[in-house]
């Protein structure tokens, strides 16, 4: 294995780490034409430098799958579920080289924030593991005539492409159902944050998956990730990240007809009515904004206060996120909040910050001041006082940005709330049961929390609706979208 | 309260000279403890009509205390019902890794205690820690539903645990049988006292060892070796415990059940014993067909509930298969458990191995043909040789009466409607096979076999994800696969108000 594939890095914890910089693909590590270097956003230093597949190695890895497909659908699915609940104990063993990884390539902290992210997939792995053998069919009851079943089957070679928010804990959303349903895939990584899949494609590797059942890649979306969309030997598309980008995935996978499922962007509103428990609301408002810098498809990006409990809302949330949501860098054991995760993101975000000034908007905090001379820095920032027009109220920013709004009715915030093109999520606080069980049902998302927000679980269906996404990830349905039917009717003597 | 003496595990031979550690105390909230009046059972090798060992024997009183461990493990502020489901399974998927690890381990324990092979022992635990790896992976995934009556109301079920269960198991398949009882029940979030038999109590003991290194807080899994009449009664009839569930005779099956109903209405399962017809038909692959012949009948040495042991076999073929079958099961080895060539091991004990002489001489006295076998194989331990009669009718007892050995009956018949009629003809229903090339005579012939599980051109395929139960009197309710779960949930329906106008 030649060197020129693995750079040797050293981690801020004074560790170092063997790093795989190639291409995954057909159970081998190869290099290319091109690379990208990756930059560390708490520094705005350049890690390394990743091969980036380009359309000669996604023609490659999609032949590898198809070729893998032959014999992966045949093997069992305890089978398959063995290999997987091994790749959770293989990434339990290396979820501190992981969890760093992580954290320096995308500049989320690694004990309050990476790290998690690595248990999630560990748990998710468990999880999906657990699925592989329970795919059920149906047998229908017609009549004596005709045994008539509608068995599940793999949909066949994936492709998947997800963000850079979650590196490593996006790509376990759907390298671990499409697996567990028995395809083989091609996942390509953000073009941002690479390091993190590259090194578990190790993981997968050393646990035994047959060669070409999961190919793994770096590249740039408008290369490897349009030809991997409009690929006519792929025959799904699975894809994590910004509506607009969505919407052209959706567009060039029209080119087979292949199917789709997209987890995009989202204007989550949150919620707070006058009963709400408002020192609750508070922590949970915080921690669906601020963490992550607030690069969560899910962010309650914006919040409507009752009238009641408007300035009283407003005072507590601005004391908590000052309290506890404090900027620093990601290897440092006490930061919640690291840098954004690149300069573009930087900028873009300040921009939003800008506009919201320039639109009206009172910004009750984040003219603090970033102490950190370098690093994509950028202090917990809340608007109030907004309205529906404001852009900082209508956009996705992707920050941690937040437009608090005053409401007075329960029918007028539920015009607001729905009052978007996103329909991801929602949030609402309130102690009155009918309330909360009639709210849930107004709102136009595909989910809903009560009195909590990012509270979501392994086991329960994750999707948008409206330009939010397409489909449900997790749970039954996350095992469900990579499979299609195959309806069989056996004639038992309908003779013509 | 009295205080708990702890008993320590004793060290225990096998005969190819490698000791292990064998617990032997009544294993109740995580430890093994000795029975309040002090009792022991006496636990021999049928291979070699050897004592083992002793080991504790429970009582009632025994049962009493396993129970109140049960129950205050299962208290809505005990740890266990804190547990969240993924939690709950990932003690089962760990125990299965334990099992994994000392596969030697049991299937030795489990060969030197039940007399059965080696290779079929390995078979049995890699097979039990499968299904404990499955259910594991089922403790999160049973949803209950959400229902769309109108808007007034919102509606969903619960699936929830039943409470404490009561677990009785036979000893033809002791550790296995372990794995099909505890991890569905575990994975609901139960709570449970299984009785192993009083036979084969070694195996399940070997596992306790295992269960709280796997996470389980003490008293969620609890065993006890005892008889069927003091204890297995006692549990039975126990008012304290939700539900019992029992494998075994139909005689004994019948008593539990009117225990349950006698005491609380306990809910309760049965798996219990079957006659069951493996059908052969002209255009049967006879060579294959001879194979899974022998294979259902002779594998476990015969003491399987769901053994073929009525083989029908059509006219057109009959002479022609009878040789194939005998000459397949003269090629069979019976003989050391421990010898990785043997393919038969020895019988349980002494009583069945009596029992199944008896049957093979009533049968030839009744006018049956001896075709091969008969006699036991050598002078020491229980063995049988494989034994087939030909000429069976069902009204003779070796044709209709749940021999539990390897013994095959051979009936001959001309129709399908004969056969399918023939291999109704039984109180039992618990499996059946079909052996044609014929699509349509096999769907066909499938489904109008009174069996829970029919066999098309194979035979004795238990798996972990397909539904196991029987018919008629082999049994009530399913285990395995999905179905699993039902034996160990009860539903609640919540039925929120959400404006509806007052009914009066």
């Amino acid at each position: 294995m030649s060197e020129e594939l693995f750079q040797e890095l050293q981690l801020p914890d004074g560790n170092t780490v063997r790093q795989p910089i190639g291409l995954y693909i057909d159970g081998q590590w190869i290099k290319s034409k091109e690379v990208l270097e990756t930059v560390n956003p708490a520094t705005e230093e350049i890690i390394t430098k990743v091969y980036l597949a380009g359309t000669e190695e996604v023609d490659l890895a999609v032949k590898s799958a198809r070729n893998a497909f032959k014999e992966w659908k045949m093997v069992h699915g305890s089978e398959r579920g063995s290999l997987l609940m091994k790749l959770a104990d293989a990434t339990e063993k290396h979820i501190d080289t992981l969890s760093a990884i992580e954290a320096i390539d995308s500049g989320k902290p690694k004990d309050s924030n990476a790290r998690g992210d690595v248990e999630g997939t560990i748990a998710l792995l468990r999880y999906c593991a657990g699925w592989a053998d329970k795919i059920y069919g149906s047998v229908i009851p017609t009549g004596p005539e005709k045994l008539a079943y509608a068995k599940r089957v793999p949909v066949g070679v994936c492709g998947q492409i997800v963000p850079w928010n979650y590196p490593l804990n996006m790509a376990g959303w759907k390298i671990a159902p499409a697996l567990a349903a028995g395809n083989c895939i091609i996942i390509k990584s953000a073009e941002t944050t690479p390091l993190s899949l590259l090194y578990f494609a190790q993981l997968v590797d050393e646990v035994g998956f047959p060669k070409g059942v999961v190919n793994i890649i770096s590249g740039l979306g408008t290369v490897a990730g349009s030809h991997i969309a409009s690929h006519s030997g792929i025959d799904k598309i699975a894809f994590t990240g910004s509506t607009k980008v969505g919407s052209t995935i959706q567009k060039l996978a029209s080119s087979n007809l292949k199917t789709i499922t997209l987890e995009c962007g989202g204007k989550s509103p949150f919620i707070v009515f006058e009963d709400a428990d408002i020192d609750q609301a508070v922590k949970w408002a915080a921690v669906g904004v601020m963490f992550n810098s607030g690069q969560i498809c899910t962010a309650n990006s914006r919040i409507y206060v009752q009238e009641q409990v408007y300035e009283k809302f407003l005072e507590k949330f601005k004391e908590h996120v000052l309290a506890d949501y404090k900027l620093g860098s990601p290897f440092e054991k006490s930061t919640v909040v690291g840098p954004v995760v690149s300069k573009a993101q930087y900028n873009r975000v300040l921009d939003y910050i800008d506009v919201g000034k320039k639109e009206g908007a009172r910004m009750v905090m984040g003219n603090e001041q970033v102490t950190s001379k370098k690093g994509y820095y950028i202090h917990p920032t809340i608007f109030a006082d907004c309205h529906q027009d404001m852009t900082i109220v209508k956009e996705e920013i992707f920050g941690p940005v937040v437009a608090v709004s005053k409401f007075t009715t329960e029918d007028e915030v539920l015009e607001k709330a729905n009052d978007s093109i996103y329909g991801l999520a929602a949030m609402c606080f309130t102690k009155d049961l009918e309330r909360a069980h009639h709210v849930s049902e107004e709102l136009d998302t595909g989910m809903v929390f009560i009195n909590s927000t990012e509270n979501s679980d392994i086991q329960a269906p994750f999707g948008g609706v409206k330009m939010s996404g397409i489909g449900s990830e997790l749970g039954a349905p996350g095992i469900e979208t990579y499979t299609h039917l195959k309806t069989v009717h056996v004639n038992l003597g309908n003779k013509l | 309260m009295s205080s708990v003496r702890e008993v320590a595990n004793v060290q225990i031979s096998i005969p190819t000279g490698k000791t292990y550690e064998q617990p032997v105390g009544l294993f109740i909230n995580n430890k093994h403890v000795d029975a309040v009046n002090g009792g022991r059972v006496k636990v021999f090798s049928p291979s070699t009509e050897k004592l083992v060992c002793e080991v504790v024997d429970a009582d009632e009183e025994d049962v009493d205390i396993a129970v109140k461990a049960a129950r205050a493990a299962f208290q809505p502020d005990a740890p266990w019902r804190k547990f969240s489901s993924a939690e709950r399974g990932r003690c089962l998927t760990k125990l299965a890794d334990f099992i994994e690890q000392n596969l030697e381990y049991l299937a030795s324990i489990e060969t030197l205690d039940n007399g059965k092979s080696i290779t079929l022992a390995r078979g049995d635990v890699q097979a039990a820690a499968n299904c404990f790896r499955y259910y594991g992976g089922w403790a999160d995934k049973d949803y209950g539903q959400t229902i769309e009556t109108d808007t007034s109301r919102f509606a969903y079920t619960r699936h929830e645990p039943i409470g404490v269960c009561g677990q009785i198991i036979p000893w033809n398949f002791p550790f296995l049988m372990c794995s099909w009882k505890i991890a569905p029940a575990v994975a609901c979030g139960n709570t449970v006292i299984l009785k192993t038999a009083e036979l084969t109590p070694l195996s399940a003991l070997v596992l306790t060892q295992f269960i709280e290194p796997s996470g389980f807080p003490p008293g969620v899994i609890n065993v006890l070796s005892g008889d069927g009449r003091r204890c297995g009664n006692a549990m039975a009839c126990h008012m304290d415990i939700d539900k019992i569930a029992f494998t075994g005779s139909t005689g004994v099956g019948r008593m539990v059940m009117r225990s349950a109903a006698a005491s609380n209405l306990k809910k309760v399962t049965l798996e219990l014993g079957g006659k069951s017809p493996n059908i052969i038909f002209n255009d049967a692959d006879l060579e294959e067909a001879a194979v899974w012949v022998n294979f259902g009948i002779f594998y476990n040495s015969g003491q399987v509930c769901c053994a073929g042991s009525r083989v029908y076999v059509q006219e057109g073929v009959y002479d022609e298969f009878v040789r194939r079958v005998v000459a397949k099961a003269k090629s069979l080895k019976v003989g050391d458990p421990f010898d990785e060539e043997t393919f038969q091991g020895a019988q349980v004990s002494k009583q069945q191995y009596e029992r199944i002489i008896g049957y093979i001489e009533s049968g030839i006295q009744h006018g049956a043909k001896l075709e091969v076998g008969g006699k036991p194989h050598g002078h020491l331990g229980y063995f049988v040789e494989p034994t087939i009669l030909s000429g069976v009718t069902e009204d003779m007892a070796v044709g209709k009466e749940e021999i539990f050995g390897p013994v095959l009956a051979i009936i001959k018949f001309k129709t399908v409607e004969e056969a399918v009629r023939r291999g109704n003809n039984s109180t039992f229903g618990l499996a059946a096979g079909v052996h044609t090339k014929d699509l349509k005579n096999a769907l066909k012939v499938s489904n109008s076999l009174e069996a829970g599980t029919v066999w098309v051109n194979c035979y004795n395929l238990l798996h972990h994800q397909i539904p196991f139960g029987g018919y008629k009197e082999s049994g009530i309710g399913r285990e395995l696969g999905s179905y699993g779960l039902t034996n160990y949930t009860q539903t609640k329906s919540v039925h929120i108000n959400l404006g509806m106008g007052l009914p009066i």
